[in-house]
């Protein structure tokens, strides 16, 4: 499928702190991509940089057939962003800057706008200063969302947000690609957010992409966890390269296991004699988890 | 809970915050009149050369506008005169202090972090009033020390140090009471500078308005014509002080009797709604900017236009003056005519007007930085606003923002003063010229500004208002203090040619221009190329 957006060997550099050193990232035309990563990792400098805002020191982003740095202008009426903290001029309503972003971009469409601002439930007349945090994230939203864009680019847009709007957020994206196919790039801490509504991810630790794929080609690479009552005490578990965190307790044994590594595990207990087996795959929390943490990580990735 | 605990603690904080900012403006400040003081003394360096000075100025209707009436001809006195517009910006100084410590903080809600670990409900408040007005009382000391250090009397020295401090005392009550009224501090600041200003009016109108060496009763509605009425080294009244006290008292009671009837955040007049839809031409970075900048545009035109009635009432009783006074009447005429001293009357007012606009310049042209800043120049840049026309559709108003105040002051004065010769045909044309003439060399500070804007954005804020903080020292201050004409150079408003009576030097406007318009390029040109946003 044809690529959106594509950057490669991204680095950026604040002063001394190095933001970014060497990120990839491919997002698709049409799917709702998901980029994690924990605090600092260089999500918002990325999009920035593909925003035009920041210009790369090294590396290459394109974006539509364009560069954002040279061609900001031009590439921002196909794309709408909306930022972590939205913040509002204090003077100015919501609804005149939902307006007014439309229009600088391009077109705004009436009533769709109209639908989300009852969706979310948000009051257009309360000037900038007044709103709380939630709703002036939603001024974002709907300003982004109901305008006529290909590409979404969203930077934890949902900070803030209660459960009930969060739920309204992810219908919405949901809708948004299946009606007219739109593009979303989503940075998120949020993983059943993450998990319900994108299609591929892409993890980043230290400004580097250390895991690109669908949620199912991840899973497939992390670690099954098992608890099995054994016939007699198991024999050589131990010694095997994908088994972590093992417990014995006389012929109970509890193990996580990496995915390719199953198959001689399960030999080991069969061997040994199985009365009871749970198997249970790894949660979305584990495998994020296990990238955010620091040290260990690495190795494994390499592999 | 005790709502003043940890007020030890806040006034800690906000002397380690100002660690920097606060003792420099309270020695600045200090050693102005002493500066002052010591010019005067080389100028005229015997008592009889002084108070011959003095009594020259004694009817100087400009004089008296800008400092006030002299009370006394001693070298203290003249000094403590002189230096008067000193207590003005001591004044507001402390208010824009407390004003930072107080509305500031709730905006940012910084003050509701604060509020949640064990600090009382009026803490914030009075940790700002005490750390403000302690500032003061330090200045005061080191104001009197400074003067006696010149050999003036110790008591008139503390009389003027403890008058200086006052004001800032007044002025910091009047930042306390202003803080509670709006939830913004942008429009708190706006009504306590219009406080200061009408302050500043007040003391002008009822010092010109007066009959031989008193004062009209007007002078007594301002707190700046209290302060003078300190009359140090002279009679040294020190009863003013007892009201000064009793009003800081007073506003300061007021307002921490609003402060509990009001949430943390709120104000008291309450936000109004606005249109949920946006009117149609609200669709350009210039509308935008429009709706950020109309209300300083208003204010500084309307407060323009106000100067410029004083200053063509007071161009007119100059020349009244003139008539009655045989020996004045022949030296300037000598000068050069009859219209010469409301010439230079107005030609002067200009050049003061033209500093002070320039903090409009520099205000407006760091509306970039502060939009930057609080990431609300991001949303409007990812559209398809180049940066470019975001910058522009803000210096617009830094540019003819300033343009349009002067221009209403000229009007205003030429109307006002033709008026009052009978002439207003080309009076008012004259007023024009002289206003407007200023303007490059208030475009050279937009143009610095901007140029930082692009260059080193954090510095912005703090090269463009030094940068008017020198031109203000140089042109007020640095020829009364004798510096050499190479430093007065520095300033552009030293090249600006005095209109109306002197020669029109085209030559010097066209080189200013084209040196704000190079700064400007610069500024824009670096701010395409740099990363948005810095914070
Ligand atoms: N303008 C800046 N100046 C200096 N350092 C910066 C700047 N912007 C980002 N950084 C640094 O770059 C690194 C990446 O920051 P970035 O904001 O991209 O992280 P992030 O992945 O968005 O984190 P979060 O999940 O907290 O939003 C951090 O170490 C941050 O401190
Ligand atoms: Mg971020």
């Amino acid at each position: 499928m044809e690529n959106i957006l594509t950057a490669s060997g991204l680095r950026k550099h604040f002063g001394s702190t190095r933001a970014l050193d060497g990120l990839d990232l491919e997002v698709r035309r049409g799917e709702v991509h998901g980029f994690l990563g924990p605090n600092g990792a260089g999500k918002t400098t990325t999009i920035r940089i593909l925003l035009g805002l920041l210009k790369a020191d090294a590396g290459t982003v394109r974006l539509f057939d364009g560069d954002p740095w040279n061609d900001a202008t031009t590439l921002h009426r196909r794309l709408a962003y909306v930022p972590g903290d939205v913040t509002l001029w204090p003077n100015l309503s919501g609804g005149e800057v939902i307006d007014l972003l439309g229009r600088l971009r391009g077109g705004l469409d009436d009533t769709r706008k109209n639908e989300l601002l009852e969706r979310f439930d948000l009051d257009p007349k309360k000037k900038g200063r007044a709103y709380s945090k939630g709703n002036r994230q939603k001024v974002g939203l709907v300003a982004a969302l109901a305008s006529n864009v290909e590409l979404l680019l969203l930077d934890e847009p949902t900070s803030g947000l209660d459960p009930l709007m969060e739920e309204v957020f992810r219908q919405v994206v949901a809708e948004e690609q299946a009606r007219d196919g739109r593009t979303v790039l989503l940075s998120s801490h949020i993983l059943s957010e993450v998990e319900a509504l994108c299609d591929r991810v892409s993890i980043v630790r230290d400004g580097r992409t250390v895991e690109t794929g669908t949620l199912t080609e991840l899973r497939h690479l992390t670690r099954t966890t098992i608890t099995a009552e054994l016939a007699s005490p198991p024999d050589g578990l131990a010694d095997l390269p994908g088994v972590h965190e093992l417990q014995v307790d006389g012929t109970q044994v509890r193990f996580e296991v990496d995915t390719p590594e199953l198959d001689a595990a399960l030999r080991q207990l069969t061997a040994a004699g199985v009365r009871g087996l749970v198997s249970r795959p790894p949660t979305l929390e584990e495998l994020f988890l296990r990238h955010y943490k620091t040290g260990e990580v690495k190795a494994e990735v390499a592999r | 809970m005790n709502t003043l605990a940890g007020t030890g603690a806040l006034v800690r904080l906000i002397l380690r915050r100002d660690r920097v900012l606060m003792p420099l403006w309270v020695v600045l400040m200090a050693l102005v009149p002493m500066f002052l003081g010591s010019s005067i003394k080389q100028l005229y360096p015997t008592a009889a050369a002084v108070s011959e000075y003095a009594r020259e100025n004694l009817g100087n209707s400009t004089f008296i506008v800008l400092y006030g009436r002299i009370y006394d001809t001693s070298l203290g006195g003249v000094t403590f005169w002189r230096a008067s517009s000193g207590m003005l910006i001591i004044g507001i100084i402390s208010m824009l202090v407390v004003i930072r410590h107080t509305r500031v903080e709730e905006e940012a809600g910084r003050r509701e972090l604060v509020g949640s670990a064990v600090v009382g409900r009026h803490a914030g408040l009075a940790a700002a009033l005490v750390a403000t007005i302690g500032a003061n009382l330090v200045l005061a000391v080191l104001l009197a020390l400074g003067l006696t250090g010149l050999g003036l009397p110790a008591g008139g020295s503390f009389a003027a140090g403890l008058a200086w401090a006052a004001t800032g005392g007044i002025f910091a009550a009047v930042g306390a009471l202003v803080a509670q009224l709006t939830e913004g501090a942008g429009a708190a600041r706006g009504v306590g500078v219009t406080v200061a200003g009408a302050a500043f009016l007040l003391r002008a109108a009822g010092d010109v308005a007066g009959e031989g060496a008193d004062p009209s009763w007007v002078s007594w509605l301002s707190p700046l014509g209290w302060m003078s009425q300190m009359r140090a080294f002279g009679q040294q009244r020190w009863w003013v002080l007892v009201p000064a006290v009793a009003l800081i008292a007073l506003l300061v009671a007021v307002a921490f009797a609003l402060q509990a009837r009001r949430d943390v955040g709120a104000g008291l007049l309450p936000p109004r709604l606005g249109p949920a839809e946006a009117a149609a031409g609200l669709r350009s970075p210039l509308a935008l900017a429009w709706r950020l900048h109309r209300g300083g545009l208003i204010g500084w035109t309307a407060g323009f236009a106000v100067l410029g009635a004083v200053f063509g009432g007071v161009a007119k009783s100059a020349q009244d003056m003139l008539a009655g006074n045989q020996q004045l009447m022949e030296i300037f005429e000598r000068m050069g005519g009859e219209s010469a001293l409301s010439d230079v009357v107005i030609a002067g007012t200009m050049g003061v007007s033209a500093l002070i606009v320039s903090g409009y310049a520099v205000q407006a042209t760091l509306r970039m930085r502060t939009e930057e800043a609080a990431l609300r120049s991001e949303p409007v840049l990812v559209t398809r606003v180049g940066r470019i026309s975001w910058a522009l559709s803000h210096l617009v108003f830094a540019i003819f923002g300033p343009l349009v105040a002067m221009a209403a002051e000229g009007l205003v004065t030429g109307l006002v003063y033709g008026a009052s010769v009978g002439d207003p045909g080309r009076e008012i044309p004259r007023g024009l010229a002289a206003a407007l003439v200023q303007l490059p060399a208030v475009w050279v500070l937009a143009g610095l500004t901007t140029a930082l804007f692009g260059l080193r954005p954090r510095l912005a804020p703090a090269v463009g208002w030094a940068g008017l903080g020198v031109c203000l020292f140089l042109g007020l201050i640095g020829a009364a203090v004798q510096l050499s004409q190479a430093v007065l150079d520095v300033s552009p408003f030293t090249h600006i040619p005095k209109i109306p009576g002197g020669d029109l030097a085209v030559v010097p406007l066209v080189v200013l221009i084209v040196i704000a318009g190079a700064l400007l390029a610069l500024g824009l040109a670096a701010f395409r190329r740099r990363d948005v946003p810095v914070v």
